[in-house]
């Protein structure tokens, strides 16, 4: 049997009176995918610092490629990766290259196995355009595929990221979610990443963490997320003019249904509706009976909105 | 932590590789911008000459200051100059740890396999301060010169050895500040007692403190080893009889002392380290 590349068990740590992590224990198996998410100060990064040694637990125990993280912290830099995106781990008054130089060193690789390896990943990443640039002058985008390429250089097992889409926008966040995902299917890299972005979930993760106020309040697959929480659907119909109108009168009055969107004056209308208490079958014959149905979408919920509820309902 | 088996023991060349490579790109960004590395230089030379402008003034009103003349004071001048300089070239910047915890650079440090107070030691070195080690070259040069020593193998010897331990003294002192700013609020202010104040102290005669600030400067924290005892013997004086002669010897047991101290201090404020905010 593999080891487990992160477990944790009872893991708790305190600041003073506050207890940003409380008995926390969950294992990751390698080439897992996880999200870890929660909202801000759940004790997400305090976790991520626990697990890769910059922390020392209050109790508990860890374990990052079955290494003791505090007692075996080199041993276990060589393994993982890990990506502040908040803040660089990049020499900032240097052009980009500098820095994958300096970490080829800074990991004993051999000079000749790190410029191939740094060359991959600036094709992958698509760097080429900047790496004489100093990191300083860099985008917001450009400096976050560096820091990835950077965590990268010395092919870790483990890759950790700390809000890594943060401020990108929609097309740079979409090459990092295929890079990552092709690095994991490729390579078989573990993947650990928080983030406030349930694009970066559904798009990379097939396990999703919640943690809240210190504590573990879910662990299982995305759409076993939503079924928790009991989040409601949405019915979306196109609905046909009635004869004489313009449009279509607004749907207010359907028995456990609320009217959440309506467009082309009345003819595609969004009503929402929690499948726990009415059905889709129920809210449809009540729409039939006020208007002609010519099509209709049920959409999955809304998972922002989804963890929303679970940090609502906690407090 | 020991190196997993099978890990080929690495010689000393690959061991000091990792900083080897940092260094040199620091010291290449330093000088790519180099109008503002010559103003820098310019400026840590006028404050060489200016700390230099209060020996000159003491002399200027009486002869012998502390059972020393101006030459001899200005070897003792010099030569603390010199490495505190040295030391503050090479880690001086350890005192800036309060802003480097705040850019989260520390967490950085710890994903790295290298040791952090190694990574943060070299992670940045001024040669703008070689401004200031020039000033204290040419006045220990000037100094030894004006006092007249009669040179053997052995003092060459001493003064080297001094060299070498008194910069070990200030960079062990530079850690200290370094290591307390983990768990000190507002640290620089109590920790600048330590470094500029422990400078300030080696470049005096010892003979002009009380006896109790003596003994601090000597067995606490012992930077009368940097400049005053060495000078003692290399210009043949008789001393004060305060601590016997043969001492001056001792300077590298009391930078061993000094990493001793440094070591703790680091260690108790990693421990201390609550992660950089995030």
């Amino acid at each position: 049997m593999a080891t487990q590349i992160i477990e944790t068990r009872d893991l708790v740590r305190e600041y003073k009176k506050l207890r940003a992590v409380d008995h926390i224990s969950f294992t990751v198996e390698p080439g897992e995918a996880v999200g870890y998410i929660g909202a801000n100060g759940a004790g997400k990064s305090t976790t991520i610092k626990m697990l890769t040694g910059i922390l020392r637990p209050t109790s508990g125990l860890v374990r990052t490629c079955g290494r003791d993280p505090l007692r075996e912290r080199i041993a276990l830099a060589r393994e993982i990766g890990v990506v502040f995106g908040q803040r660089s781990q990049l020499w900032w008054d240097l052009p980009l290259q500098e820095s994958f130089t300096i970490l080829g060193a800074i990991h004993r690789l051999d000079p000749a196995v790190a410029r191939v390896r740094s060359g991959e990943l600036v094709d992958l990443l698509e760097m080429g355009g900047f790496l004489s640039t100093p990191v300083r002058q860099l985008s917001l985008g450009q400096r976050m595929r560096a820091e990835i390429a950077a965590s990268l250089i010395h092919r870790p097992r483990l890759l950790i990221l700390d809000e890594p889409t943060i401020g990108l926008d929609v097309l740079s966040k979409q090459r990092l979610r295929d890079f990552l995902g092709a690095e994991r299917r490729e390579h078989g890299t573990t993947l650990l990443l928080t983030t406030h972005d349930m694009g970066d979930i559904e798009r990379l993760c097939d396990r999703v963490l919640v943690v809240d106020h210190g504590r573990l309040a879910y662990d299982g697959t995305l759409s076993g997320l939503a079924k928790t929480v009991g989040a409601e659907r949405v019915m979306v119909v196109d609905l046909a003019p009635q004869a004489g109108h313009e449009g279509v009168a607004e749907l207010r009055d359907i028995p456990g249904a609320a009217l959440v969107g309506v467009e082309g004056e009345g003819t595609r209308q969004h009503l929402a509706f929690d499948p726990q208490a009415t059905s889709a079958g129920a809210v449809l014959a009540a729409v039939s009976a006020r208007a002609d149905v010519l099509d209709l979408a049920i959409e999955e919920p809304d998972i922002e909105d989804v963890v929303r509820r679970i940090y609502a309902a906690s407090r | 932590m020991a190196e997993p088996a099978g890990r080929p023991t690495l010689s000393v060349g690959e061991r000091l590789r990792p900083y080897r490579v940092i260094l040199g790109a620091r010291m290449r960004a330093q000088r790519q911008y180099r109008a503002s590395f010559v103003t820098d230089i310019v400026g840590t030379l006028l404050v060489g000459v200016t700390e230099f402008a209060e020996v000159w003034g003491v002399f200027h009103n009486v002869p012998v200051f502390g059972g020393l003349t101006y030459g001899q004071a200005i070897v003792v001048f010099a030569l603390s100059n010199l490495c505190f300089s040295l030391a503050d070239m090479l880690v001086g910047h350890l005192d800036t740890l309060p802003q480097v915890i705040r850019a989260g650079q520390v967490d950085a440090y710890y994903v790295r396999p290298l040791p952090v107070l190694a990574q943060f030691m070299t992670s940045d070195i001024s040669l703008r301060r070689i401004g200031r080690l020039a000033v204290a070259l040419v006045l220990l040069v000037v100094g030894l010169a004006m006092a007249q020593v009669a040179w053997s193998p052995a003092k060459g010897a001493l003064l080297v050895l001094s060299t070498v331990s008194g910069t070990v003294i200030f960079s062990a002192l530079f850690t200290v500040a370094g290591g307390a700013q983990f768990f000190l609020i507002n640290g620089p202010e109590f920790t600048n007692g330590f470094t500029y104040g422990g400078s300030y102290s080696a470049q005096q005669p010892q003979p002009i403190f009380p006896d109790p600030v003596r003994i601090f400067w000597t067995f606490v924290i012992p930077t009368a080893f940097v400049a005053y005892l060495p000078t003692i013997v290399l210009l043949d004086l008789p001393g004060d009889g305060f601590v016997p002669r043969w001492l001056a010897w001792a300077s590298p047991a009391a930078a061993l002392a000094s990493c001793a101290l440094a070591g703790l201090v680091w260690r108790f404020g990693t421990r201390h380290y609550q992660g950089g905010g995030g």
